[in-house]
Formats: C-alpha cells, sequence, structure tokens
C-alpha cells in the first residue's frame, strides 16, 4: 500500500465507519462493533506511517482542488502524527468507554451519537495532516459542526445553551480571526511576498520580512489573530465554550474535551507558531512575549478558578484549560526544547486528562454523582476507577512516575535553553514561577479529591444506597488509559522520537 | 439538428414564448406540467450546449442576429461566458422547480387553472432568459416587463393560502414597474445622446465620440449621460432588490406559491444583477461609471448594508420563508459587492455567488415548501421538532443554511472566498470584515431555525406528518446535494465564473 492510500485510508475509513454505523441503526451490538472495528482500523493505518515518518519521510497527497490556487492536500510530519497518534490511539479506549456508558446510562440517540465519533474523527486527522493553512482551516470547522452534535446530545435547554456558546465562540474566533489571517496570508501570497501557502520549515515569512516586502506590523498582527483565532486552544479569553461543552456525554468529554478538539487547538497553535511564522522570525520581532504571558495568565487563572468548582466536570475543564496553556507556553518561548516539551505535553496531557473524565464518568454511572463534595469514601466502593483516577492526578501534577512529570522535565529544560539566548531574563522567570505555581494549585486542587475518596468516611446516605464498581467496559477503558499514563513515564519512544524530530525542525 | 444549431440563441427564447401560449389553449387536465415539463429540459439542453460553443470559440462569443437585419438596425442576440452562465442557472433552476411544481403547486391553485399557471411560469422564463441574452438595451426592456407581468401574477397566485398574497403582488407591480419605467427613460436618454439601441453599439458610440470630448471645453451631453446612467442604475437597482430599494421582496416572496418563491429567488434577482452588471461592464463601460462617477463607492456602502440589515432583519424574522427572504437580501449585498469591488476576483465572485445562492436558497425554498405542503404553515412554531419527522427534507434545509453561513466545503464558501480575496486586493479591509461579520449573523439566523428544528418539540395535538412525495423531495436534495458538491470542488464554477469576468474586464482568458 503506497502511503498516499494509506493517508486517504485513514481519512476515508471513518466517514465509512459512520455510514456502516448509521445502516446498522437498529442492531446496537452490530453498530457497536462498526464502532470498535472502524476506532482499530484507523488506528492501524495512522501508525503504519510511523516507520516513514521517523525514518524522515513526507509522504504527502493531494486530495483535490476546492479552488484554483488552493488545494486540499495533506502531508504527515512529525508533530502531525504526533497528534493523529494521540487522537486515534485514544478513540479506542474511548469507543469501548462509550459502550459501558451509553448502555449503563440509557442515553438515547445512540446511532447518532456512534455516527458524529467518526466525522469527528476524520476531521481531526485531516487537521493533523493538513499541507497548508487552507486545508487546516477547512477541517477545524468540520471538527466544529460535527462535534455540535455531541456536545447538544442530551437535547434539553441547558445543552442548547451550551451548544450556542460552543459554536458561538467557536465560529466567531475562527471566522473573524483565523479566517481573516488565512486569506490575509492567500491575499500577501498571491501579491508575491509570501513565499507558500504551505506549511514550510522555518516559516513562510522569512523573505518576506528579509525583502521588507511584509510589513513587521501586519506580521505581528497576523500571528495575534492566527493565535486568538484558534478558539479551541482555549486561551483566554477564548476558554468560555470548554466549560459549557461539559453539558455533553462524559465520552465526548473525556474524547474530545481533553484529546481530539483542545489538542487539536494547541497543534494548530504549535504548527503555525512553527511552520507558518517561524520560531527566528517570532523571535527577532519579540512576538513571542505576550503569547508568554497569555498563557502564563491563562494556566493560572485556570487552576484558581477550577479550584473553586464543585462540578467535578467542570473542574477538570478549568484544569484542561490550565493544562492546554502549557503547551501554548512552550510554544511561546521559541526555542527548540521547548517547542519539543509543548510536542510531548500534547501526549502526556490526553493520557492523564482523558484518565480522569473516565473516571468521572464512571463515578456518574454507578453512583449516580457528579460534585466533588458527593465523593466521601467512595474509593472504597470503586477502587479501580479512583486508583485511576489518582494516576491521572499525578500525572497533572507531574510528579514520578507518570507521563506528567516527562513533560514538565521538558518545559524546565526549555525554559533553561531559553535563558541562554542572551538579553534580559524576566520572561524565562515568569515561566518558571508560572510552572511552579501552577503545581502547587494542580496539587491544591486533585489531591483533595483523592483524599476525601479514600480517606474520609461514607456519608450516612451513601451507606443506604450500596453500589460497586461501573460497568467491565468503562473500567477496562479506563484501566487501559491508566496503564498508559504509567507505562509512558518508562517508555516513551515513540512519542519522544516524533517531537525529536520536531525539535530538529525547529532548531 | 443542424437548423437548431445554427437558431440556437433565438430557439432558447422562442421556445418558452410558443409553448406557454399552446399550454394556455391545450394544457388541461395535467398536460400543462408535461409541456412545461419538456420545454425547461429543453432548454436547459440548449443553454449547455451555448455555454460550450461560447467557451470553444476563439472570440469567446456567440452572436445572432434576429431576422438577419444586421445590428445596429434590428435586435441582435450576443452570447459570452457571462450571459451563457447564468442562462445556465436559470434554466437549471426553472427544470428542477418545475420538477417539483407539481405536486407542490397542485395543492394550493385551483387545479382547473392550472394551465394558466404554467403558461404563465414559461412566460416568465422567456422574459428572464430573454433579458439574459439580449444585446439589446431596448429590448431587454420589453422582456424585463414580459417577466416582471408573469411574475406579479404568479406572486398573486399564492392568494389561496394566504390574501395578502394580493398585496405583496400589487406591491410589487407599482415598485417593480416603477423601476421598469426608470429603466425606460434612462435608455431614452442614452439614445438621445447616441442614437442607438444597441448595447455595444452605445458603448462604441460613448467611448469613441461622446466621453473623448468631456475633458475640452465643448463636453458633449454630459449632464444627459449621467442621468441617463443614473435613471438606469436605479430602475435595475429596484429589480435587484438592492438596498434599500428591497422593500417589494419579502413579502412577494413570502406569500407566493412555493415553487414560484423557489425559483424567484434563485433566478429573478439574479437576472437583475446580471443586468445590472451588463450596464455597468458593457454599456457604460468601468471607466465611465467607478473612475468618473464612483458608482463602486455608492453600491460598496449599499452592498454593506445590505449584508449587515438585510442579515439582521432575517435573524428577526418568525415566518421562515420570510426570514429566507431578507437573507437573500443581504446576500444579493454580497453579489453587488462582488461587482462593485471591479477586480477580476470580485467579479468571479458575483458570477459564482450567482450560481452557488441560486442552487443554495433554492433547495431552502423548495424545503421550506415542503413543510408548507405537510404542514400548512412556515412559522418558526410550525419547525419544531421537524428534524424527526421531515429528516431528508430537514437534512436539505440545513446544509442550504451552512452554505449561507458559507461554512467550508459549501458552496457559500467558496463564494465568500473570492469575496473576501477580491476585497484584501483592493485594500477594502472594511468591506473584508462586514463580510465576515454578515456570515456570523447569517450563523444567528440560520441556527435559530437548526435549533428548532432539531432540539424543538412538535405539539402532542399536532397531526402525524410523513416525509415528502418522492417527486418533491429528489428536487431539493438535487439542489441541496448540488450546493454541497460544488462547494467541495468548485472548479468547473470558478472556471466558468473567472472566465466571465475576464472577459468582462477584457483581460483575457
Amino acid at each position: 500500500m503506497t502511503p498516499e492510500m494509506t493517508i486517504m485510508l485513514a481519512l476515508g475509513v471513518p466517514l465509512l465507519g459512520s455510514v456502516l454505523i448509521a445502516m446498522a441503526d437498529r442492531v446496537p451490538n452490530l453498530r457497536e462493533a462498526f464502532t470498535l472495528l472502524t476506532a482499530l482500523a484507523t488506528f492501524g493505518l495512522v501508525a503504519s506511517l510511523y516507520p516513514q515518518v521517523i525514518q524522515g519521510a513526507q509522504p504527502r497527497l493531494e486530495l483535490l482542488t476546492v479552488i484554483p490556487g488552493v488545494p486540499l492536500s495533506f502531508r504527515v510530519e512529525p508533530l502531525g502524527m504526533v497528534y493523529a497518534l494521540v487522537a486515534t490511539l485514544l478513540w479506542i479506549p474511548n469507543s469501548l468507554y462509550s459502550i459501558g456508558y451509553m448502555r449503563g446510562n440509557n442515553e438515547k440517540h445512540q446511532t447518532r451519537f456512534y455516527i458524529c465519533f467518526p466525522l469527528a474523527i476524520a476531521s481531526a486527522i485531516g487537521i493533523a495532516f493538513a499541507e497548508n493553512v487552507f486545508t487546516m482551516f477547512v477541517f477545524y470547522e468540520t471538527l466544529t459542526f460535527s462535534t455540535f452534535p455531541l456536545v447538544t446530545h442530551k437535547g434539553n435547554s441547558d445543552a442548547v445553551k451550551s451548544g450556542r456558546v460552543y459554536l458561538g465562540i467557536l465560529l466567531t474566533t475562527s471566522v473573524c480571526f483565523q479566517l481573516l489571517a488565512v486569506m490575509w496570508i492567500v491575499a500577501l501570497h498571491n501579491g508575491g511576498s509570501v513565499s507558500s501557502l504551505d506549511f514550510t520549515r522555518g516559516g513562510i515569512f522569512r523573505e518576506g520580512l528579509a525583502s521588507g516586502a511584509v510589513d513587521p506590523a501586519i506580521f505581528g498582527l497576523l500571528f495575534f489573530f492566527y493565535i486568538y483565532g484558534i478558539g479551541k486552544a482555549a486561551l483566554m479569553p477564548m476558554h468560555r465554550w470548554l466549560p459549557a461543552a461539559m453539558v455533553a456525554p462524559t465520552p465526548v468529554s473525556a474524547f474530545l474535551h481533553a484529546v481530539a478538539v483542545v489538542k487539536a487547538g494547541v497543534f494548530c497553535v504549535i504548527k503555525v507558531t512553527v511552520y507558518v511564522f517561524g520560531v527566528d522570525a517570532l523571535r527577532s520581532y519579540h512576538q513571542g512575549q505576550w503569547l508568554l504571558y497569555a498563557a502564563g495568565f491563562t494556566i493560572l487563572a485556570g487552576s484558581l478558578i477550577a479550584l473553586f468548582q464543585d462540578n467535578l466536570k467542570k473542574r477538570l475543564a478549568y484544569s484542561t484549560i490550565s493544562q492546554l496553556s502549557y503547551v501554548v507556553l512552550g510554544a511561546a518561548l521559541l526555542t527548540p526544547l521547548s517547542i519539543m516539551a509543548a510536542t510531548f505535553h500534547i501526549v502526556a496531557h490526553a493520557f492523564g486528562k482523558i484518565t480522569l473524565f473516565f473516571a468521572a464518568g464512571s463515578v456518574y454511572t454507578a453512583a449516580h454523582k457528579t460534585q466533588v463534595s458527593q465523593l466521601d469514601g467512595i474509593g472504597r466502593r470503586m477502587p479501580w476507577t479512583m486508583g485511576a483516577f489518582t494516576i491521572g492526578t499525578l500525572s497533572m501534577i507531574g510528579v514520578p512516575p507518570v507521563v506528567g512529570m516527562a513533560s514538565k522535565w521538558l518545559l524546565i529544560n526549555g525554559v533553561i535553553e531559553s535563558w541562554s539566548i542572551p538579553g534580559g531574563h524576566f520572561d524565562e522567570v515568569f515561566a518558571l514561577v508560572v510552572i511552579l505555581l501552577s503545581t502547587l494549585l494542580n496539587a491544591g486542587y486533585f489531591l483533595p479529591i483523592v483524599y476525601r475518596a479514600f480517606f474520609k468516611p461514607l456519608s450516612d446516605a451513601d451507606q443506604k444506597h450500596p453500589h460497586g464498581e461501573a460497568p467491565w467496559p468503562i473500567v477496562t477503558a479506563l484501566m487501559f488509559t491508566a496503564g498508559l499514563t504509567l507505562f509512558f513515564f518508562f517508555w516513551n519512544k515513540p512519542a519522544f522520537e516524533l517531537a525529536e524530530l520536531v525539535r530538529r525542525a525547529v532548531g | 439538428m443542424e437548423l437548431v444549431h445554427k437558431n440556437l440563441p433565438a430557439l432558447i427564447v422562442v421556445l418558452p414564448l410558443c409553448m406557454g401560449l399552446i399550454t394556455s389553449i391545450i394544457g388541461r387536465r395535467g398536460l400543462g406540467w408535461w409541456l412545461a415539463m419538456g420545454t425547461t429540459s429543453a432548454v436547459l439542453a440548449m443553454s449547455v450546449q451555448l455555454l460550450v460553443n461560447v467557451l470553444e470559440s476563439g472570440t469567446q462569443t456567440v452572436t445572432y442576429v434576429m431576422g438577419s437585419w444586421p445590428v445596429p438596425f434590428g435586435i441582435g442576440y450576443v452570447v459570452d461566458p457571462l450571459n451563457a452562465a447564468v442562462l445556465l442557472i436559470v434554466s437549471m433552476i426553472a427544470t428542477v422547480v418545475t420538477l417539483y411544481a407539481r405536486k407542490s403547486i397542485a395543492s394550493e391553485i385551483d387545479p382547473r387553472r392550472l394551465h394558466f399557471f404554467y403558461a404563465l411560469w414559461l412566460f416568465c422564463m422567456t422574459g428572464l432568459l430573454g433579458i439574459t441574452i439580449t444585446g439589446d438595451a431596448f429590448n431587454l426592456y420589453v422582456l424585463l416587463e414580459i417577466s416582471s407581468l408573469s411574475t406579479y401574477t404568479l406572486v398573486a397566485l399564492g392568494r389561496n393560502r394566504n390574501r395578502r398574497a394580493l398585496t405583496a403582488a400589487i406591491n410589487y407591480l407599482v415598485l417593480g414597474s416603477i423601476g421598469a419605467n426608470f429603466y425606460l427613460l434612462g435608455i431614452a436618454y442614452l439614445y438621445q445622446v447616441t442614437g442607438s439601441l444597441n448595447i455595444a453599439d452605445i458603448h462604441h458610440i460613448l467611448t469613441t465620440q461622446v466621453f473623448p470630448t468631456w475633458s475640452t471645453d465643448a463636453p458633449m451631453y454630459r449632464t444627459t449621460v449621467f442621468v441617463g446612467f443614473a435613471l438606469m442604475a436605479v430602475g435595475l437597482s429596484l429589480k435587484l432588490a438592492l438596498f434599500p430599494l428591497h422593500g417589494w421582496l419579502p413579502n412577494a416572496y413570502t406569500y407566493a406559491p412555493s415553487s414560484v418563491s423557489a425559483l424567484l429567488a434563485s433566478t429573478a434577482t439574479k437576472v437583475g444583477a446580471y443586468a445590472f452588471i451588463r450596464v455597468l461592464f458593457t454599456l457604460v463601460g468601468v471607466n465611465f461609471a467607478f473612475k468618473l462617477l464612483h458608482t463602486d463607492t455608492v453600491l460598496m456602502i449599499s452592498a454593506g448594508a445590505a449584508i449587515l440589515m438585510g442579515s439582521w432583519l432575517a435573524f428577526r424574522q418568525t415566518n421562515i420563508k420570510k426570514l429566507l427572504a431578507y437573507s437573500s437580501i443581504g446576500q444579493i449585498g454580497y453579489i453587488t459587492l462582488g461587482f462593485a469591488l471591479g477586480n477580476v476576483n470580485g467579479l468571479t465572485a458575483s458570477v459564482i455567488h450567482l450560481f452557488n445562492h441560486a442552487l443554495t436558497k433554492g433547495g431552502m425554498f423548495m424545503a421550506l415548501g415542503i413543510v408548507a405542503y405537510r404542514t400548512g404553515h412556515t412559522r418558526l412554531q410550525d419547525l419544531q421538532g421537524l428534524g424527526r419527522k421531515l429528516p431528508f427534507t430537514m437534512a436539505a434545509f440545513t446544509a442550504g443554511g451552512l452554505g449561507l453561513i458559507g461554512v467550508p466545503l459549501t458552496a457559500g464558501f467558496v463564494s465568500k472566498w473570492y469575496l473576501v480575496s477580491a476585497c484584501f486586493e483592493q485594500g477594502r479591509y472594511e468591506m473584508a470584515a462586514i463580510v465576515l461579520v454578515g456570515s456570523l449573523i447569517a450563523l444567528l439566523y440560520t441556527w435559530k431555525v437548526v435549533e428548532a428544528i432539531y432540539f424543538g418539540k412538535r405539539p402532542e395535538d399536532a397531526p402525524a406528518i410523513k416525509e415528502a412525495p418522492i417527486t418533491m423531495l429528489v428536487p431539493t436534495l438535487l439542489l441541496a446535494g448540488a450546493s454541497i458538491y460544488f462547494g467541495i470542488d468548485a472548479s468547473t464554477s470558478s472556471r466558468i465564473a473567472t472566465a466571465a469576468a475576464k472577459f468582462l474586464l477584457g483581460v483575457g482568458p
């Protein structure tokens, strides 16, 4: 099978899967079998590209020309590979988990739910492998629309309202800022001052800035538009859609709002920083600075808000907002190592956060509890779930032996590398302070949950309502992801090697 | 066949005219629909052939003289890439809507008068096709009146459902006649100056004999040409429903029978826009209209206001047919903005949006017609929860809505892409911003309906309804599907539109 075929299939198989799922509407077992098979096949296809990418090849595919001059084309490079691998890998446990959750909670419209998931995955793969700014924008938008029915799954007035916030923020930012930036870049390209629309090593503005064809002020403005045009990265103040999206069933929150959608956001941030604007160009015009402070603010503010959330999923959502900005912070530091840390954190955070969400959904399914304050003593009844939750927690805080530690380590190395560049060091000090403070805050809002679950006695009311663990698909899925979180601390070669390739592409 | 080929430009107008007459006489008992369907399909085939002929010919034009009277004395029909494309849009939409109209119109008007409906339908087509193909400014007026008069009647036929159709038709009649007479008066002024009615000839005389004298001490007919052009521009703006001259449109579209709304929304204003483009670019020329008179500034202000106000007023409606009508006013703003920018990308945006919006809005009006056919109304509360009852129809409606917003991979996105590109090329950043904000307002009004369709609850006591009959559903899905297809692969549509734009601006193929 040629690499072009593989890319085509990686996009096509999920679409085919959703057609099959729609056809199996009346046979739930067959429908779920299709979901699992599609998930496995898609991961297999994406993973089969890994050996070539690691050897430095960048297979590409030009699918079709939507508008003359702007083709829908794909190129698999290390950074995209990281995101695509994480998204497709985690879709497998998530599919298993969905089966347990949707059946366990007797959710309605299950077929629609299973149809939309593969569409979202296809969009995510499209974003990951996009070769030019146009393709990335197209799939960025299809991801928004394909996930809308999932967010509003419940269909009640709460869901409709949250759906408005979700679509409103994501579309306003992407249309008013990202599309504007894309069109502006296309206009500059047509005028000859930008070398290419494709993602290019060193950025596409290098020649234009050197020859004076691109005004540095416009360069900065475009960077600003692009970053705030990527609302999915949940950089404050564009973050409100993420807590709103928590109205969705937990598998959606777990997979889309800890992995596919939010990681699409931060992935795009890294991608445009490195391959559109270029690290060197951004550094010489001091564009990383404002982003560094915006990200730092988001990290701290997100953590502070999380501290006061009693709803478990909301607390996780604000924690996600804060953790996403670690990635943005890494990108904003503009050094090869910090970009590598940002890339690695996409993986590390995904594994940990999906485990936490899985645990939250497991508690909801088995005990119908949504608030942190209700969790006293639940660890004794649901040891597997709360054990996995603890592992996820440790990963968020960044202590060994879980994978979160590795990305924090890399990030601090990135700060140190940035220190070696001559100039004032206030930025680096700020970054370090943010990382340290947020570690404390992470511990502050996660450890009490663990403490409650394992060390506080069950309340009297709970004594009268016995329950056990969640259904086996849920427990299997969350043990799998918790296992990954642990395992990846000791053996993270694929992610590390890809991130290393990204580092070399920057340096 | 040779005879047909040679007389293609004439036949495309004469055939529906004759068939209209025949239909009014013998079209009883369902025969009317067959005659109309046969005619529109034949016209569609002819316009496809004509487009191919034009694009393949070296000069990109096909000229035809009526009764062998040489132009400028006789009436000449001139087909170039622009009007070949518009002909195709009109005949394609007409064919699809005729297919749809059979069941739909039978439920809306007296069955004994159906043949008159189809006769008017064909007359309306005659007018629209004629305006598009003619190269004669006065002939254009005649055909404008043919299409308008039949349109007024077609709108009035909505009276069985709602008596307000009659007031809407009268309103349209008064304003439409004012528009047409302004245009006629403008022609008279220009005739006074040039002594010609042929569009190409008027242009030739103006540019070689009249304009050159304006820089001298004794300018010839300066004021006359100004006034003539102004009258024509205002008259056509009324026909095209350019903000703020759009007053007739919302009610006419709302109270007309469903098929008529679908046909008008996707062809009538499009032909108006075409006529305006023709007057600007072929009759008086860009140098006069844009460089000397700054018509582009006026048009851009109108277009910007149309985009913002049209879309906002659409959001405020609770009758969904009226919502779509106001949305059309906004979309006409996009079309106008495109040609007001006056560069290749802008004109391409205009032409491609004529096509894309025809598909999108036509499909939506047809989907709404199905709602009217099944529930009897098109109010927001009648659409509550219809997503489960009419899944295919509502999917078509939603696809159209996404096109109005301009979501990537829909036809609307392609138009918007060209339009924003053109704004950037001309340095009109504020217009680019208006276009983007306009698409967000489109999101508001579309989502209002989409939420009702998919999250609303149909009242318990509402009568049970089924999905639409197949002859209504297939045409609707056809247009909705086409609006998606031309968003994924716009190479054909943009090739034709670019050819038309380049031809108009004379910058080579």
